[in-house]
C-alpha cells in the first residue's frame, strides 16, 4: 500500500488490524488507539480519501490503497489547513483524539465543503473526545471551511 | 461573550498575561509527533497482561499457568501468591482520615480472593502484546463465586463482608458537626424544612488514551525507570519506591505525552507496580497498555455516594441550619486517596450561602465488590454543589418563589469577603451578585420566563426549563497545614525552577506534570512576562522526576494558583540575583536599578540601561562576579498556599423536555465563571468547555451500571455513553473577574469549575419544566426512559393511583 505518499510492503499476520500495523510496523504512532469496539475514532486515518477507523479495517484489506496518517497530513510544508484551525482554535487539549479528529474532519469537509454547525457536530459523531466539549472542535472546522482552502 | 471583565491587575504590567496565546504543545500533538506512553520504542520490550476476575467475588481455589506458559512466546507468568515476596508493603493509601479506618492490604495481584470484576489475579509476560493476550485464555483459574456486595445499603448491613479481616464493610465514619445545638434549634423551629435523598451515580472517567506502563530496568545497579500515563510522577516514584522496596534515588518516573486523566491517573496503579516487579525479576523492559474494556473495569470509578440532605429556614427562605448523611462507595480496595474524596466535598454543602455556624455533616464509607473510587473531576465537590443546588431548588418550589431569588436572599455577599465560613474556611474573594447578573443577561432569563409561562398556558407538553445553580470550589490543593488536620499524608506545596541560560534562552522546570492543561504555554507566559522574553524562548521541563525532582503534580485544579505562584516565586528570585549582578556590572545600587521588559535601568538616569542578555552571559563566564555571587541565573522556589483558591460561578441551562417521550434537549448553556485573574482566557473557556460536557454527561448520560452479580455492563465505548459533538450544546461562556487576594498573580483554578457547576444546572432545568407535573426531582443520568417513568410516577401520584 502506499502511506503518505510512501511505498510499503509487509508480510502481515491475516488477522493484523490496519491500526496496528500503521503504529508496531511502520511505527506511525499518531494513531492512536482508544478502544476496542470501533467507537472512540482515535484511529480514524483516511484511505483513499475517505476516514476510515483503522481498527475496524484489517491491514491485508488496505492492500494497494492510498493511506494518509496524520504523519502524512501536511506533506512536511507546517501545518495543513485543518491541523492550523485546531491550533489557532484551542480545538485540542490532551491531543490523544485528536489525529483521528482532524483526519475525520478532513473527510468530511470533503463531502460537504459548506456545513452548518450542525452538519460538523454530526459528521464528527463518530469521533469522542473527553476534553474540549467539541466546541472549539467544532469551530475549527467551520473556520476551515470558512477559509475555503482544502483541508 | 466575556461580561464585566475587569483588567486584571497583572495586566498594566505586563504583555502576555490575559491574552490569548496559542498553545505551544500543539504541533507535537497536531503532527502525530508526541509520543504517548505506548508510542514509545523500547528495545527488547516484554509485553505484560492481566487475567482478571470475571467474578465481582470469589475465592480463588487453584490457579494453572501451565498451558500459557506452554505457549510460544511466552516468557513468564506468575500469581498473586507467587509475587507476594516482591512487594515491601501493600499499595499505597494515603489519606487514613480517621484514627479508626479500615484500610484492608491491597496488593497488586489479589493472592487468595477476588473482590471485583476486573479484580487482578495473575499476569502473563510474552515477547508481544498480541501473544501476551492470546495467553492469559490458556490460564486456567478456579474459582469459588461469593456471594457479592454491589449496593452500599446492602454493604452497610454487613450481611457479607467484602475484607473478613476489617469485620465490617463500613470503612470510616467521618464527621463535621458545628453547633449541633442550633442545628437542632433550627430543624425543630424552621418555617421551611426541605429533605432530599440524591444518588451519584457511579462513573467511569474513561480519559481517551487509556493507561499504559513501561518499565525499563538497569540490572547491574538496580535502578529503575517507569515510564507511565499518569497525572502524578512524583508521588509515583515515592510510592514505587516504598512498594518495592527500592531506594528511592534509583527511581525515575517519567510521564510522557498522557491523553487526559480527570483524576483517573491520580492514582498509584497495581499494573505500574508489576511492570516493576516484573522488569526487575526478569532484567528485561515490561511494558503493557490498557483496553478500554480493562479500562472501565480496573481504572478507578467516580462519584458513587448517596446524599441524604436536608436544609432549615426562615420564612423568608434564608438558611439557618444544614445537615448531611453521606454513604460513600469505596469499591473493593481503598486506592490513593479513596476515603477523602467525600471529604473535599465536607466544606461546601452550604454552597455560596450565608449559613450561620449550624451544620452537620457525617459520611460513612463503605466497602463494596466493585471497582474502587476515586477522584474524578472535582472529587467530592461536584456532588456537594449538586446536593445543596438542587436542594436549594426544592426549598425554592416548595416556597412557591424564583429559584434565582431564593439564592440571591442568601448569597455571601460582595463586602463580606474574605468571608469567613461556618466551617472556619476563608473564602478568598467573589461577587455572586455580579456572576448571577452577567449569567442571567446572557441567558435572557426574564423572557426565558415568559416563554415558559407562555408554553404553559398553551397547554404544550415540550416543556421549557431553566436551571440555575452557583458554586464556590475549594481548589488550589493544598495549604499542607490544612491537609495535615485532615490526616492527608503528604503536603500540598508545588516547585519551580527558573534558569536563564548563556544565551538568555529560559528553562522553567515545574512539579506539575500537564495532561493536557497546557501547562508549557501558562508557564511560558508568566516567565515572558517577568523576564521580558517571548514565550517561545521558554522551555518548560517536566513530568520526569530527574529533570524535575521535587513536585506533587497535577489535580484538584492546583496547577495555575500553587505551581504557577511558585513558578512566579522563582522568577522574582532570579531576577534578584540578576540585579545583584546588574548593579555591580552598572556600578549603581542594586536598589537604584529597575527591571522592565527584559532591561536594567537606572532610576533617574534612563541612557543607563542594561540588558538580562548581558547579565546572563556575565553570570555564565563569572569573569567578575560581586563578591559572595555564585555563578549561574538559577533559582527555586517552593510554595505552599496559604489558603485554598476559591473559584466561582454561576451556570444556567435551558432545556425542552417532550412530556410524551422524556426526551431532553438542551437549548442553551450559560456559563459564568470566575477564577479570579485569568492568564489565557482561551485555556480558561477551553477547561470550562470540557467541564461543562463532563459534568452535563452525568446529568443526561453517563452511568457505571453493575447488575445483581457485580458484573459492569456499561464496559466499553459503545455501552457507556460518553457524548459525542451532536449530543452536546454550544456552551456560551461569561466571566467575571475578582482577583484572588491569596496570591501574587490574582488567580484561582478553572480545571473542574465546568463539572461542579454543570450537574445541578440541568437537572434543576430538568425538574423546573416537569413541575407543573408533579415532578421535584429526576434521578441522573435523566434518560429519556426515566424522564418519563418519573413523569408517569408523579401524575399516578397527582391523582391518587387511578390513572
Amino acid at each position: 500500500m502506499t502511506v503518505n505518499g510512501a511505498e510499503r510492503e509487509s508480510e502481515v499476520e491475516p488477522r493484523t488490524l490496519l491500526a496496528y500495523y500503521l503504529r508496531e510496523t511502520l511505527g506511525l504512532t499518531g494513531t492512536n488507539i482508544g478502544c476496542d469496539t470501533s467507537s472512540c475514532g482515535a484511529c480514524t486515518v483516511l484511505v483513499d480519501g475517505e476516514s476510515v477507523k483503522s481498527c475496524t479495517m484489517l491491514a491485508a484489506q488496505a492492500d494497494g490503497a492510498s493511506v494518509t496518517t496524520i504523519e502524512g497530513l501536511s506533506n512536511g510544508d507546517g501545518m495543513a489547513p485543518m491541523q492550523q484551525a485546531f491550533h489557532e482554535c484551542h480545538g485540542l487539549q490532551c491531543g490523544f483524539c485528536t489525529p483521528g479528529m482532524v483526519l475525520a474532519a478532513v473527510s468530511f469537509l470533503d463531502e460537504h465543503p459548506q456545513p452548518s454547525e450542525e452538519d460538523v457536530r454530526m459528521g464528527l459523531e463518530g469521533n469522542l473526545c473527553r476534553c474540549t466539549g467539541y466546541q472549539n472542535i467544532v469551530k475549527a472546522v467551520l473556520a476551515c471551511a470558512g477559509n475555503g482552502a482544502k483541508p | 461573550m466575556t461580561a464585566t471583565e475587569a483588567p486584571p491587575e497583572a495586566a498594566t504590567r505586563s504583555r502576555v498575561f490575559g491574552t490569548r496565546v496559542l498553545r505551544k504543545e500543539d504541533p507535537a500533538l497536531l503532527s502525530g509527533e508526541a509520543r504517548y506512553t505506548d508510542d514509545l520504542a523500547i528495545p527488547g520490550a516484554l509485553h505484560m497482561a492481566v487475567v482478571r476476575s470475571p467474578y465481582a467475588h470469589a475465592r480463588i481455589t487453584a490457579i494453572d499457568l501451565a498451558g500459557a506458559l506452554a505457549m510460544p512466546g511466552v516468557v513468564a507468568a506468575f500469581t498473586g501468591t507467587d509475587l507476594l515476596d516482591d512487594w515491601a508493603q501493600p499499595m499505597p493509601m494515603a489519606w487514613p482520615v480517621t484514627d479508626d479506618l479500615k484500610n484492608p492490604p491491597h496488593y497488586p495481584l489479589t493472592p487468595d480472593i477476588a473482590r471485583f470484576s476486573g479484580d487482578g489475579v495473575a499476569v502473563v509476560v510474552a515477547e508481544s502484546m498480541e501473544l501476551a493476550r492470546d495467553a492469559l485464555e490458556a490460564v486456567v483459574v478456579d474459582y469459588e463465586p461469593l456471594d457479592p456486595v454491589v449496593t452500599v445499603e446492602d454493604g452497610v448491613t454487613d450481611r457479607v463482608l467484602v475484607h473478613d479481616d476489617a469485620g465490617t464493610n463500613k470503612a470510616y465514619t467521618w464527621e463535621l458537626k458545628i453547633g449541633e445545638d442550633a442545628v437542632e434549634q433550627a430543624f425543630a423551629t424552621a418555617a421551611h424544612t426541605v429533605k432530599e435523598r440524591f444518588v451519584q451515580q457511579r462513573l467511569v472517567p474513561m480519559a481517551m488514551e487509556p493507561r499504559a506502563s513501561a518499565a525499563i530496568p538497569q540490572p547491574v545497579g538496580g535502578e529503575v525507570t517507569l515510564y507511565s500515563a499518569t497525572q502524578i510522577p512524583h508521588i509515583l516514584k515515592i510510592f514505587t519506591a516504598l512498594t518495592l522496596g527500592i531506594p528511592e534515588h534509583h527511581v525515575r518516573v517519567i510521564a510522557p505525552s498522557v491523553g487526559g486523566g480527570f483524576g483517573s491517573k491520580l492514582e498509584v496503579y497495581q499494573e505500574e507496580l508489576l511492570c516493576v516487579a516484573l522488569a526487575r525479576r526478569l532484567g528485561k523492559p515490561v511494558r503493557w497498555v490498557e483496553e478500554r474494556s480493562e479500562n472501565a473495569h480496573a481504572t478507578i470509578q467516580g462519584r458513587a455516594q448517596i446524599q441524604d440532605v436536608e436544609l432549615a429556614a426562615d420564612e423568608n427562605g434564608k438558611l439557618l441550619a444544614v445537615r448531611v448523611n453521606l454513604t460513600a462507595d469505596m469499591g473493593a480496595y481503598l486506592m490513593l486517596i479513596t476515603p477523602g474524596i467525600p471529604l473535599l466535598g465536607a466544606f461546601l454543602y452550604a454552597g455560596v450561602y450565608d449559613l450561620p455556624q449550624a451544620y452537620s455533616f457525617t459520611c460513612t464509607g463503605v466497602f463494596t465488590n466493585l471497582t474502587p473510587t476515586d477522584a474524578y473531576r472535582g472529587a467530592g465537590r461536584p456532588e456537594a454543589t449538586y446536593a445543596i443546588e438542587r436542594a436549594m431548588d426544592r426549598l425554592a418550589q416548595t416556597m412557591g418563589i424564583d429559584p434565582v431569588e431564593l439564592r440571591r436572599r442568601n448569597f455571601v455577599k460582595a463586602d463580606q469577603f474574605p468571608y469567613t465560613a461556618f466551617s472556619g474556611l476563608v473564602y478568598d474573594s467573589a461577587d455572586h451578585e455580579a456572576t448571577l447578573a452577567t449569567a442571567l443577561e446572557l441567558a435572557g432569563y426574564d423572557g426565558l420566563r415568559a416563554e415558559q409561562a407562555s408554553r404553559r398556558d398553551s397547554g404544550s407538553t415540550r416543556h421549557l426549563g431553566i436551571g440555575v445553580s452557583t458554586y464556590f470550589e475549594m481548589c488550589g490543593l493544598a495549604p499542607s497545614r490544612v491537609l495535615a488536620s485532615l490526616n492527608y499524608s503528604a503536603g500540598g506545596w508545588e516547585a519551580a525552577t527558573v534558569r536563564i541560560l548563556p544565551t538568555n534562552k529560559v528553562q522553567v522546570v515545574t512539579g506539575c506534570s500537564p495532561h493536557g492543561q497546557g501547562h508549557v504555554t501558562s508557564w511560558s507566559m508568566i516567565a515572558a512576562d517577568r523576564l521580558g522574553v517571548d514565550p517561545d524562548d521558554v522551555d518548560v521541563l517536566h513530568s520526569d522526576t530527574a529533570l524535575s525532582p521535587a513536585g506533587l503534580d497535577t489535580y484538584g485544579s492546583r496547577s495555575l494558583a500553587v505551581g504557577g505562584i511558585a513558578v512566579y516565586q522563582a522568577l522574582d528570585r532570579v531576577i534578584d540575583k540578576a540585579k545583584t549582578i546588574a548593579a555591580h556590572m552598572m556600578e549603581c545600587a542594586e536598589a537604584d536599578l529597575d527591571f522592565e521588559n527584559g532591561t536594567f535601568s537606572v532610576r533617574g538616569s534612563p541612557d543607563r540601561e542594561l540588558p538580562l542578555a548581558a547579565v546572563a552571559f556575565a553570570a555564565f563566564t563569572a569573569h567578575d562576579l560581586p563578591d559572595g555571587v555564585e555563578p549561574s541565573l538559577e533559582a527555586s522556589s517552593v510554595y505552599d498556599p496559604p489558603n485554598f483558591s476559591w473559584p466561582n460561578g454561576c451556570h444556567i441551562c435551558v432545556v425542552e423536555v417532550d412530556e410524551e417521550t422524556g426526551a431532553v434537549d438542551v437549548l442553551k448553556y450559560v456559563a459564568v465563571d470566575d477564577c479570579g485573574n485569568r492568564l489565557n482566557p482561551m485555556i480558561v473557556e477551553g477547561q470550562v468547555h470540557g467541564g461543562v460536557v463532563q459534568g452535563l454527561a452525568q446529568a443526561l448520560y453517563e452511568e457505571a451500571v453493575y447488575d445483581e452479580h457485580g458484573n459492569l455492563t456499561t464496559a466499553t465505548l459503545a455501552d457507556y455513553l460518553v457524548p459525542a459533538a451532536p449530543d452536546v450544546p454550544s456552551i456560551t461562556t461569561g466571566a467575571t473577574v475578582t482577583p484572588s487576594p491569596t496570591n501574587p498573580l490574582g488567580v484561582k483554578g478553572i480545571g473542574e469549575a465546568g463539572a461542579i457547576g454543570s450537574t445541578p444546572a440541568v437537572i434543576n432545568a430538568i425538574v423546573d419544566a416537569l413541575s407543573p407535573l408533579g415532578v421535584t426531582d429526576v434521578e441522573m443520568p435523566a434518560s429519556p426512559l426515566r424522564v418519563w417513568s418519573t413523569i408517569q410516577a408523579a401524575q399516578t401520584a397527582a391523582t391518587g393511583g387511578a390513572r
